[in-house]
């Protein structure tokens, strides 16, 4: 049962830090630039197709996750350049319409590269059995990713909390004319945050290829929760990211794994087995309306 | 509405209906509607180029009249399908479809399918519905019906000895037909009985769920990419000491195995095909298999080869007079082809009469991981459900 | 140019393009291309559901991002109906657009105390909840959704069985609402809506019960994009989760925003051209979405108001 337990746990945190991953670049373009970027999730598949490539080639999986991160921050910091610079001044709506047009634009240059179908990005060998601590086994690479996820996320919260350039971001985030004011280069400091943001991005994708699939609109499916994220924590807040990703990670899957065997005991397995994974995703979805309705800034508010 | 308009109307289209009938057929429209991109996107692929390949030997043509393919994907989506099926249907007007993998896919696309009288031959999607009391004089299945493979595996897990044995399948027509099959021939305990969510990649929760209930062994049925993904959990999970796994041939062919590697060794599971058999025929298709696409067939690669010659025997035998429906589905039933797993014919529902083997995944003479017969566990086996199909 | 003639104009143009339409399936027919009938149904219905989001959010200026579970209901809706006997659409249709009336007041109810962002983000959260519920319903179909036996009937011996029959009842539908929409707009009720949306404090201090306006105005858009999922369900013969899905929430914004927001003919516009581009484009490439990524990033930097902000400007230039 503790196993049971252990497990179930560490499996939700790993699922919240590559949520918070993904969270924690769109918090910030969206809290400093009030841009909504639907193709957030876009730069989250070029990285792990990235990723799956020099991984293929050079036989390395460190070296493809260096690789994507690097690669994907270059691409994030051109695609703001050249096109998302132009969408700070326009309505939230107009941004919506533009970024999705940049997710069908990707989502197809993808498939032009790496074809239709899945692409198979292997973890390393050594790290493909479990670890045992004492009796408890857990996967050694799922170990590996909550491992590399709390790095992220502790090095993400020095750079924010102790840097100039933090500090600048902090400022853009609760006050942009202010932090202008202040004689801060909004311009360059929005291509850096932006830069950062696609290497998260990558880094996530990197690192759950070998657990899911590397495919086309695998952004997608992500993107979403990564917003309920950031709206349950609080637009523009890190620290709201990191608190709502463990959230979400943590209700999803214990609902996941607890919520049919509870109900099994209820209603037929058929009806329980459907009727468990859809509460556990209802679950998210209604704790953010709750969360909403009593805090309708988010747990975090970035904004004074 | 004025009804004056709508008459008129009704009458232009009714002339332009008598204008276009009785025309003489001088080539051959196959809609290909399959799944060819997204997690299920292996084993559309295999149907299209098991096809093709048929087709090649051919040369091209169903029965003697130039064939033409007109491939679709329906991205393993129900909505997608129904459009790209109302397509084919209406716009291109083929004279055959074929190449849904999935059960679901299959029941959402089937209906108009057949109100538009279009002979549906699938080479792999086999719901039990369209077996038993929902069969249709227009749906034909080369492959098998979905419990088939399932049942085979239950056979050889209960003399195998096994007495606590856990399933897992995805939460769809063909996952709930996986356990059906399986417990009609296993009869002892079911450890636990768990439906995923379809397409669903990431197996924690439930591989913490099988830790905590020590079954014995686990029967998996998760075709393409879930399969890849479980396979590979499940073995870094270390689930694979204690629990002997076994699966349908779905789970465990040229595909899997090519993703996985080294952890499917010793995997047993049940096919109604396999690239050993040895036949003529399917020496043939084997070969030229691997000559053209570079990689070993799998069982949807068969079954797609063999629908494409089953249609040849179709056009040939009703003399290509395919707005004959009777005398298409007359040629059909009889199944007058070669079929690359040997003995073939149809039951009174359309589906197989055939023959199940036991295979295992191990190293061939050239080293390569691959399956390997080892045995028969049915043989002239047909479904379950064929009782309640009224058809004659 | 006088507000008369420009008006004028319009209905001159919104005639000749009725026409057009009313002519379209008698055209397909005489070529044998009777696909394209059941093609051009799909994009009126589209145009319908996107007519009902541009009420919302064009006109009360509310960007809702859930819009699909409305048209979802009122899919399913029929369909359950259908399949419990009720066959008639003067039945299973105001039935439809009743139950998405009901649950547009409800969300709208709860998701208008919010604003900006987190208005989208709630009323996406109430569409995935409805999504998921469906899906895990096993005797509605699940995942699989729900099949329409047959199209419903509507009697006078008119079979929407029929391609054509079926395109003109759809027509009739998406041209009653556009009379209606158009009306509503220029109605008072309208008038205060559009103020709201402009400036909600301002209204809210004259003294005008904002909430009630635009929960009204919510729950209009929900009723007849529940009309819209009832003649959907009639043309794909299936009601299916995805129809709900987050993306066509998405894809009804991206057509309103196309078409362009807060114009009456806007979301109609928007939903043709997509649709159609989708079409055309798919016929030569299988890499179409390419096209249709570029084609809307060109409408975003060079046309903001959307199609038909583009026509306006193109239609003054010409006789300004």
């Amino acid at each position: 049962m503790t196993q049971l337990v252990l497990e179930q746990a560490l499996n939700g945190l790993q699922f919240g830090l590559m949520l918070f991953l993904l969270a924690a670049g769109l918090t910030l373009v969206f809290g400093i630039m009030d841009m909504i970027n639907l193709a957030h999730g876009s730069l989250y598949m070029v990285g792990a197709y990235i990723a799956a490539s020099v991984a293929e080639q050079s036989g390395s999986f460190v070296l493809a996750v260096i690789v994507a991160v690097g690669a994907t921050a270059i691409i994030g910091a051109l695609l703001e350049l050249a096109v998302l610079r132009r969408l700070y001044r326009r309505d939230h709506l107009s941004q919506v319409l533009a970024t999705f047009a940049l997710i069908l634009v990707s989502n197809e240059a993808v498939r032009m590269i790496w074809g239709d179908q899945p692409v198979m990005l292997a973890m390393p060998e050594a790290l493909s059995g479990p670890v045992e601590i004492g009796g408890f086994m857990y996967p050694a690479y799922r170990l590996l990713i909550v491992v590399v996820g709390v790095v992220a996320a502790a090095s993400l919260y020095l750079l924010v909390a102790k840097t100039r350039l933090g500090m600048w971001v902090r400022a853009g985030a609760s006050n942009r004319e202010m932090a202008q004011a202040m004689g801060v280069d909004v311009r360059r400091l929005f291509t850096i945050v932006f830069a950062i943001g696609a290497a998260l991005c990558a880094l996530a994708g990197a690192l759950l290829g070998p657990l899911l699939a590397v495919q086309v609109g695998m952004g997608e499916s992500i993107l979403i929760l990564a917003f309920v994220v950031i709206v349950i924590g609080g637009i523009g807040s890190v620290r709201g990211a990191l608190v709502g990703s463990l959230i979400v990670g943590v209700s999803d899957t214990l609902g996941r794994a607890l919520l049919p065997t509870l109900l099994r005991e209820i209603v037929p397995l058929e009806i329980a087995a459907s009727l468990g994974p859809a509460l556990a995703s209802i679950l998210i979805y209604l704790l953010m309306a709750t969360i909403l309705f009593w805090r309708p800034e988010g747990l975090f508010p970035a904004r004074a | 509405m004025h009804k004056l308009k709508l008459a008129a109307l009704l009458a232009m289209m009714g002339m332009a209906a008598m204008a276009q009938a009785a025309p003489q057929n001088e080539r051959v429209k196959v809609g290909m509607l399959s799944t060819l991109s997204g997690p299920g996107a292996g084993l559309g692929v295999d149907i299209r180029d098991g096809f093709n390949l048929g087709l090649k030997h051919l040369n091209g043509k169903l029965g003697g009249l130039p064939a033409e393919v007109i491939v679709a994907d329906d991205q393993q989506n129900p909505d997608v399908a129904k459009q790209a099926s109302e397509k084919l249907l209406k716009k291109d007007k083929v004279d055959f479809m074929t190449g849904i993998v999935f059960s679901n896919i299959m029941l959402a696309v089937g209906p108009s399918v057949f109100e538009n009288k279009t002979f549906f031959v699938s080479a792999n999607a086999g719901p039990s519905q369209l077996a038993g009391e929902q069969c249709n004089p227009y749906f034909f299945n080369v492959a098998w019906q979905n419990d088939n493979l399932h049942e085979a595996v239950g056979k050889y897990v209960a003399e195998r000895g096994f007495r606590k044995v856990a399933l897992l399948a995805p939460n769809y027509p063909g996952g709930t037909d996986a356990f059906a099959g399986f417990k009609r021939q296993y009869k002892g305990k079911v450890a636990e009985e768990i439906l995923t969510k379809l397409g669903q990649l990431d197996y924690a929760a439930e591989l913490a769920q099988l830790r905590a209930s020590k079954p014995d062994a686990l029967y998996i049925f998760l075709p393409g990419g879930m399969g890849i993904n479980f396979i590979k959990q499940f073995v870094a999970a270390g689930l694979s000491r204690d629990i002997q796994l076994f699966a349908p041939g779905f789970s465990a062919d040229e595909d899997i195995i090519k993703a996985v590697g080294a952890p499917m060794m010793g995997l047993f599971n049940s096919s109604q095909w396999a690239h050993d058999i040895d036949n003529p025929q399917n020496r043939k298709f084997v070969a030229d298999f691997q000559k053209d696409y570079g990689r070993l067939p799998s069982l949807y690669a068969s079954q797609g080869y063999d629908a494409a010659l089953l249609m040849d025997a179709a056009v040939r035998d009703s003399k290509g007079k395919l707005d004959d429906k009777d005398a298409v589905k007359k040629a059909l039933e009889a199944a007058k082809f070669q079929s690359v797993r040997g003995a073939f014919k149809f039951n009174h529902n359309h589906y197989p009469i055939q023959n199940y083997y036991l295979r295992v995944i191990g190293k061939d003479a050239q080293g390569r991981i691959t399956n390997k017969t080892v045995g028969t566990v049915f043989t002239n086996h047909a479904d379950a459900y064929a009782s309640a199909c009224k058809m004659k | 140019m006088s507000f008369y003639v420009e008006s004028r104009r319009r209905r001159y143009a919104a005639s000749v393009v009725l026409a057009g339409l009313a002519a379209f399936p008698l055209l397909a027919q005489a070529l044998d291309q009777g696909f394209y009938v059941s093609l051009m149904s799909r994009v009126l219905i589209y145009a319908l559901a996107a007519t009902s989001l541009n009420l919302v959010l064009g006109f009360g200026g509310m960007v809702s991002f859930g819009h699909a579970a409305f048209v979802g209901l009122g899919a399913y809706t029929v369909a359950l109906l259908t399949s419990a006997g009720a066959v008639s659409a003067w039945v299973a249709w105001p039935a439809a657009v009743a139950v998405s009336a009901l649950a547009a007041l409800f969300v709208g109810a709860v998701s208008l105390r919010t604003r900006g962002v987190y208005f989208i983000m709630i009323t996406l959260a109430f569409a995935q909840m409805l999504y998921y519920l469906i899906v895990s319903l096993k005797t509605w179909g699940g995942d699989d959704g729900l099949p329409l036996a047959a199209r419903n009937i509507l009697g006078a011996g008119i079979d929407l069985k029929d391609d054509a029959n079926f395109y003109y009842a759809v027509l009739a539908c998406l041209v009653a609402t556009l009379l209606l929409v158009g009306r509503l707009i220029r109605s008072r009720f309208g008038r205060v809506i559009q103020g709201i949306r402009e400036n909600e404090a301002r209204m809210e201090a004259i003294g005008y019960p904002v909430f009630g306006y635009k929960l009204a105005c919510f729950t209009i858009g929900g009723a007849l994009a529940g009309l819209a999922g009832a003649l959907l369900v009639n043309q794909t013969g299936l009601a299916s989760p995805n129809q709900m899905f987050w993306t066509q929430s998405g894809m009804l914004l991206v057509m309103v925003v196309l078409g362009g927001v807060g114009s009456l003919y806007g979301g109609a516009l928007g939903a043709a051209a997509l649709l159609i581009l989708e079409e055309v484009l798919s016929g030569y490439t299988i890499h179409w979405q390419l096209g249709v990524g570029a084609v809307l990033l060109t409408v975003v930097f060079l046309a903001p108001h959307g199609l038909a902000g583009l026509a306006t400007v193109v239609a003054r230039k010409r006789h300004g």
